[in-house]
């Protein structure tokens, strides 16, 4: 099964950018990847840029509305992801788990839409 | 079929149904992977049992015949595109697996695996709690939502929300890997504990005992999971709190520890208790449930060793850091004499626990004794209003007007 971890923190209670604390997430965030490529689970991975840049977009009557920021505004908010393959949902959590940001912010584990699921 | 040829094959399906079902459901899930899918295949099964034992007479082994047949009615439902979803390799596979199942066969024990997934702590708390009685207890939608206070409607929509989460999320069905087990096996023991405690609050008046059904569950984890220290803590306190039932309630109100008649409790069901727990410790693997089951062990002593339990509320704070573990601690060094130490505990309390009954209750009682009258009666009255059951109001009104001289 397919599983994508969103990764969901509050860069404020984040390590800051040059403090020992920040290398070593960054580590922690390259060693969880390299994990996941080398036990050939990882099948995407990506970090998003800062909330700030986001732009949302909605239909409404047949009106483009575009707004500035992000869909919901709460402290915490969807930084990255990774999408893996893996028998089940106990082990995705366990890769879920190797994501430094599980111990400032919150990793969202959700099973992607099977399209076929026959198998066909 | 004649009426009385139909009452025995009745009786003897019923038997089944309620010895083995737990059993039965476990292993179609193994294979089927699908919740809804066993309980209905089941079901059918158990109604062409009616008429088929009836005609031919019973089976040898009946459990295998139900096996069997639920497996194919399963199986006829996915050739029939049911569930269009199934991958045409897993019916293969169900089609082979049936084509091996003999009358006669074992039918393997897979109950250890499903409770861990009906407790998965993907699943919220009372959808562990609900699904556990429904696969494991064989309690219907109904007199789960009774025991829960819940409409059967919402009842039913947690289940189906429950079993459709287990199969779209991929939670599998299988015991925790050895890393996990410890955590893993705590969220099925307090299932089974808030099994007990439901049952415990709400009295014998349901349908189904529910601490009876989570004493069946710990027996059964016992059984399956041996040598397991929490799991024997569990049902020692289980054993340990249940030897008292016949004293907790006189005359429809409820009867404090201390002034319970010890002549109702129940001797074999304590010494058992005692002996689990004993084994249980001789393990040294320290665990909460443990803990309060030692606790347990304690208030059946007479007098009760409060001391003691003060000490083991203290311990079990490390496990569980909640204000009622606190309120417990409190009451405990109340008991053991040390009442304005309880009674700056208990002022502390005040906020987090404002709508939590017993610690209204526990006020009441020992600001009482410490003579403070208005404290005392504002707490009872507090505490009636929050009382669960009418045995709780009873003996609530009963002890407020003794302090009304």
């Amino acid at each position: 099964m397919q599983y994508m971890l969103l990764i969901y923190g509050a860069p404020e209670v984040e390590p800051q950018y040059g403090t020992p604390a920040f290398k070593e997430m960054m580590a922690g965030y390259a060693a969880a990847s390299a994990r996941m490529v080398e036990d050939g689970v990882m099948r995407s991975g990506e970090g998003l840029q800062g909330v700030e840049t986001a732009t949302s977009l909605r239909i409404r009557d047949g009106k483009v509305e575009t707004m500035d920021g992000p869909f919901a505004t709460t402290k915490e908010h969807l930084g990255g992801y990774h999408v893996i393959d893996v028998p089940n949902l106990d082990v995705a959590l366990k890769y879920a788990a190797l994501i430094p940001s599980a111990l400032y912010g919150t990793i969202e584990v959700r099973p992607l839409m099977d399209y076929n699921p026959a198998g066909n | 079929m004649a009426a009385p040829e139909a009452i025995a094959v009745t009786k003897a399906l019923e038997a089944v149904m309620r010895n083995d079902r737990g059993r039965l459901i476990a292993a179609l899930i193994s294979r089927l992977r699908d919740f809804q899918l066993a309980e209905e295949a089941l079901q059918e099964a158990a109604i062409s049992a009616l008429s088929h034992w009836g005609r031919v007479g019973l089976p040898a082994s009946p459990q295998g015949w139900l096996l069997k047949v639920a497996l194919r009615k399963a199986i006829d439902r996915l050739r029939g595109g049911a569930r269009e979803t199934r991958k045409a390799a897993d019916l293969a596979h169900l089609v082979a697996d049936e084509a091996d199942e003999s009358e006669a066969e074992m039918i393997p024990d897979q109950r250890l695996r499903l409770i861990f997934t009906c407790c998965h702590p993907a699943l919220d708390p009372k959808s562990r709690v609900a699904l556990t009685l429904r696969t494991l207890g064989g309690l219907t939608t109904g007199e789960i939502a009774r025991a829960f206070l819940d409409a059967e409607p919402t009842m039913g929509q947690r289940l189906s929300r429950a079993k459709a989460k287990i199969s779209a999320a991929g939670i599998p069905f299988k015991v925790p890997d050895p890393e996990d087990l410890p955590d893993r096996l705590n969220s099925v023991l307090t299932v089974v504990y808030l099994i007990f405690n439901a049952g415990y609050t709400v009295g014998p008046s349901l349908d189904r005992d529910l601490c009876a059904e989570a004493i069946f569950l710990a027996r059964m984890l016992a059984l399956l999971q041996p040598a397991e220290a929490e799991v024997e803590g569990c049902l020692a306190l289980l054993l340990l709190t249940h030897a008292r039932r016949d004293a907790r309630l006189q005359r429809g109100e409820s009867v404090a520890l201390t002034d319970q008649d010890r002549a109702l409790w129940d001797g074999p069901m304590l010494a058992e208790g005692l002996a689990i727990l004993d084994a249980a410790l001789a393990r040294r693997a320290p665990g909460p449930f443990q803990i309060k089951a030692a606790i347990a062990a304690c208030q059946n002593q007479s007098p009760p060793d409060w001391p003691q339990i003060a000490a083991l509320y203290a311990g079990l704070y490390r496990y569980e850091p909640t204000p009622i573990i606190h309120l417990n601690q409190a009451v405990a060094l109340a008991e053991a004499g040390h009442l304005p130490m309880a009674l700056g505990a208990l002022q502390a309390l005040a906020e987090p626990l404002a709508d939590y009954q017993p610690y209204h209750a526990a006020c009441a009682e020992y600001f009482g004794r410490a003579g403070q009258m208005p404290a005392a009666i504002t707490a009872y009255t507090r505490a009636i209003d929050l009382a669960a059951s009418p045995a709780d109001a009873a003996f609530l009104t009963r002890r407020r007007a003794n302090l009304i001289p």
